[in-house]
């Protein structure tokens, strides 16, 4: 193996990438958010989608949830790194156990007149979209679902008029009786 | 006045800080006073249970703690002010965290109703220290403050010790609060530590080892961390197994240097017997280290025969260089006691006979012979010398960072552990002179020795001065090639020879350097000056710069090329310029 004058070992890996969510049950405190950003970009791994808030108030806890790529190295490498921080109670690769149910909600903004106006309208009622606010020349549509419908949904909607899109990142729950 | 006041508990943030201290047996801390820790400082100035001992400069401090933590097993405690107090924590803290060390630093903080506000000697502590900590803490009540202090000694101390930051704003110390002593519920539920290894992981682990032919023990800091209990299980482990032992930087002395199955220290400057052993071994046992880049050379190549057992206390440790087949995440002397106490039930020493007369013949390549001279002092010799100078003498090591480093690892035996204390993950240079105040104000009558090179030692020089004002007679040894000599071994095995800002034009006379800061100069510059000036150093009962005159070429080997293997090490006695050149593929030619 050939490499650059280096005092590190220069290596390329190969591996593939993966997709993965995990849930992160953290201790509601101040500045819990930028300790688990900070070791995202301190450490060099990806965030896709985070979504975080507080889910039970009398506890202080919040749930985090990150759709993180990497390869399966790195993956465990990033839930061990969330699991040792001290606020954090537990993580969970929703993706590894397989029984997982992901959600994202976005609003999506479509201004038009005439036929696009139309088609607009019927395309949200076939992806079970709502019309949350609405005038003479524009749409806005609240949809929900998988982060693969709702991707699909806008591209829908581009030639018909988009102006904006807000979406909420992924959030993540267990199938079955248990919590996490 | 309510009754309140006559409740013994009830006192000022900073009358709390100092109680938390002597509360958790902290009998010295090292700081610098400053605006924002000022009400902390005159509780320290009404008491004397806790000795302050008051440094030139904040990482001063913050490597003195380190010393102190890493000679002693204790915590190491540090006190600065706001602002720039703080800022110049941030190395001893990485420095810290990289080498596991626990360290328990107050920082002082603007009043709480200014933080935001850009005032004088402001800064995001807590936000400038989070990535460098193990955890931190900004405390904006009073009464949080017992909690948040007591947490902070626990979280330093305990699973895979490191330092932690309690920032603490100056109307808080000024606020009168409730204090209480530690409890348990002062800790975070989230957080805990597994001490004990998983007994099931364990059997694997004993089966492997005792199925082994070629096996190999691999050592480092988290023995030593771990307290002398897993050095002493260490021991008794290659006892019961016959297994030969190798150790990172950080593990010497957990196996002493003297037992008969030590191969000396492996990696990226260890012996050619320890990497060769890594590299044919079928049975790897890593306990308390880490797979770190200077330890594995290339990672695809790494040992690629072995199974290998993982022992480590830190959940996040386990595969992340290197994957491992049996992993056990426990405390070293735990999962040490644990599996020997199996190990000696259920199974056999294996015969591995064969194995060590292969070893044998590696050892007999004798990978750290270099030529002997009479006009120059070789750095080498300076070390070998020193360490016989100091036989029998209660002696506690510390370092800079660079070739002397290594030197020091090669050719000074350790006997016990927590008596070297050096920079191995972050490679501070700097750290060696203020660690080794810190070790000799634990270990008052001890000889403490920092072995230098010239260039670190000026990085914190102005502790001498802490040294003198607090009468640490410690012995600053310092390898003076006037190169930094591992930047200059690099920029000639690398960099076509091109001393780029690697010499230092204008070095200060150290023993002129020694009078004025009013400790004892000594010079050595012939090897026959050599044994009279050790002698002296020892029995001189003040501090020394030492100015050891060595020969300004000398490279540090042996050594693993960058982009090679264990079994690819480069040989002193096979360094010519050519040889060099060919092993380092890529690099240019040297000149």
């Amino acid at each position: 193996m050939n490499q650059p004058a280096s005092a590190y070992f220069l290596e390329e890996r190969h591996d593939p990438n993966e997709t993965h969510t995990l849930s992160v049950l953290v201790q509601n405190e101040p500045g819990v958010l930028a300790r688990v950003i900070g070791l995202f970009s301190g450490r060099g791994y990806n965030i896709e989608s985070l979504t975080v808030s507080e889910t039970e108030s009398q506890k202080h806890l919040s749930r985090i949830t990150i759709v993180t790529t990497g390869t399966p190295m790195v993956i465990e490498q990033i839930k061990h790194q969330l699991d040792r921080m001290i606020p954090v109670y537990r993580v969970v690769d929703m993706t590894l156990t397989g029984r997982s149910i992901e959600r994202e909600l976005a609003m999506v903004k479509v201004q038009g007149r005439g036929d696009s106006r139309v088609e607009a309208l019927r395309l949200a009622d076939a992806f079970r979209a709502r019309v949350i606010d609405a005038t003479t020349e524009s749409f806005v549509f609240e949809i929900t679902g998988n982060s693969t419908k709702i991707s699909q949904f806008i591209d829908l909607m581009r030639p018909l008029g988009l102006v904006e899109v807000s979406r909420t990142g992924v959030a993540a729950i267990g199938r079955g009786p248990e919590g996490m | 006045m309510t009754d309140k006041s006559h409740d013994p508990n009830q006192m000022t943030g900073a009358a709390m800080i100092v109680r938390a201290l002597i509360d958790h047996g902290v009998q010295h801390i090292f700081g610098y006073p400053g605006g924002a820790v000022l009400p902390i400082y005159d509780e320290i100035f009404q008491q004397s249970e806790v000795e302050h001992i008051l440094v030139r400069h904040e990482q001063g401090a913050g490597h003195a703690a380190e010393g102190y933590a890493r000679s002693t097993g204790k915590p190491g405690v540090v006190l600065v002010t706001s602002g720039p107090g703080a800022t110049n924590m941030v190395t001893p803290l990485t420095d810290a965290l990289m080498d596991s060390i626990p360290l328990v630093c107050i920082t002082g903080q603007v009043p709480t109703h200014l933080i935001g506000n850009d005032a004088f000697q402001e800064c995001d502590t807590v936000g400038i220290t989070r990535p460098c900590t193990k955890h931190n803490w900004l405390v904006r009540d009073v009464n949080d403050l017992a909690k948040v202090l007591h947490e902070a000694f626990y979280v330093a101390t305990t699973g895979r010790p490191g330092p932690v930051v309690v920032d603490v704003p100056k109307d808080v110390q000024f606020a009168i609060g409730t204090y209480h002593p530690p409890r348990k519920s002062d800790v975070h539920v989230s957080y805990t530590p597994r001490v004990k290894g998983d007994a099931a992981q364990i059997r694997k682990a004993v089966a492997l080892l005792a199925s082994a032919k070629r096996p190999v023990i691999y050592s480092g800091g988290g023995v030593i961390n771990s307290g002398p209990e897993a050095s002493k299980l260490l021991r008794e482990l290659v006892e019961v197994t016959g297994f030969p032992i190798t150790s990172t930087l950080m593990g010497l002395g957990a196996y002493p240097a003297t037992g008969k199955n030590w191969l000396g220290m492996l990696g990226m400057h260890g012996t050619y017997e320890a990497n060769m052993t890594m590299h044919g071994c079928d049975v790897m046992l890593c306990v308390g280290a880490r797979f770190d880049d200077r330890i594995t050379g290339r990672t695809d190549a790494f040992s690629p025969g072995s199974k290998k057992i993982h022992i480590d206390i830190d959940p996040s440790s386990i595969n992340k260089n290197i994957r491992v087949d049996v992993p056990i995440i426990g405390d070293a002397a735990n999962v040490l006691g644990d599996l020997l106490q199996v190990f000696k039930a259920e199974a056999k020493r294996p015969d591995i006979k064969p194995w060590w007369q292969e070893i044998a013949k590696w050892r007999a390549r004798n990978s750290l012979a270099y030529k002997k001279n009479n006009d120059v002092i070789l750095p080498q010799y300076a070390i070998e010398r020193l360490f016989a100078a100091t036989r029998g003498h209660d002696t506690y090591i510390t370092t800079e960072v660079g070739q002397h480093q290594m030197w020091a690892a090669q050719f000074f035996g350790f006997e016990e552990p927590h008596r070297w204390m050096t920079s191995g993950g972050l490679g501070t240079m700097g750290y060696g002179l203020p660690a080794a105040l810190g070790v000799q104000v634990a270990h008052r009558d001890s000889l403490v020795i920092d072995i230098a090179g010239d260039a670190s030692v000026q990085m914190t020089m102005q502790e001498m001065s802490t040294a003198v004002q607090f009468e640490l007679p410690i012995k600053i040894f310092i390898l003076n090639n006037q190169y930094m000599g591992m930047v200059r071994q690099w920029q000639q095995l690398l960099h076509g020879n091109r001393l780029s800002h690697s010499y230092s034009e204008a070095l200060p006379d150290f023993v002129k350097l020694a009078d004025a800061f009013g400790c004892v100069g000594l010079q050595a510059i012939k090897p026959g000056d050599l044994d009279g000036a050790l002698k002296e150093m020892i029995s001189v009962k003040r501090p020394v710069l030492f100015d050891c005159r060595v020969a300004a070429l000398e490279n540090c080997f042996p050594m693993i090329p960058s982009g090679k293997a264990h079994n690819e090490m480069l040989l002193p006695v096979e360094a010519t310029d050519e040889a060099t050149a060919a092993a380092f593929a890529g690099g240019k030619a040297l000149v």
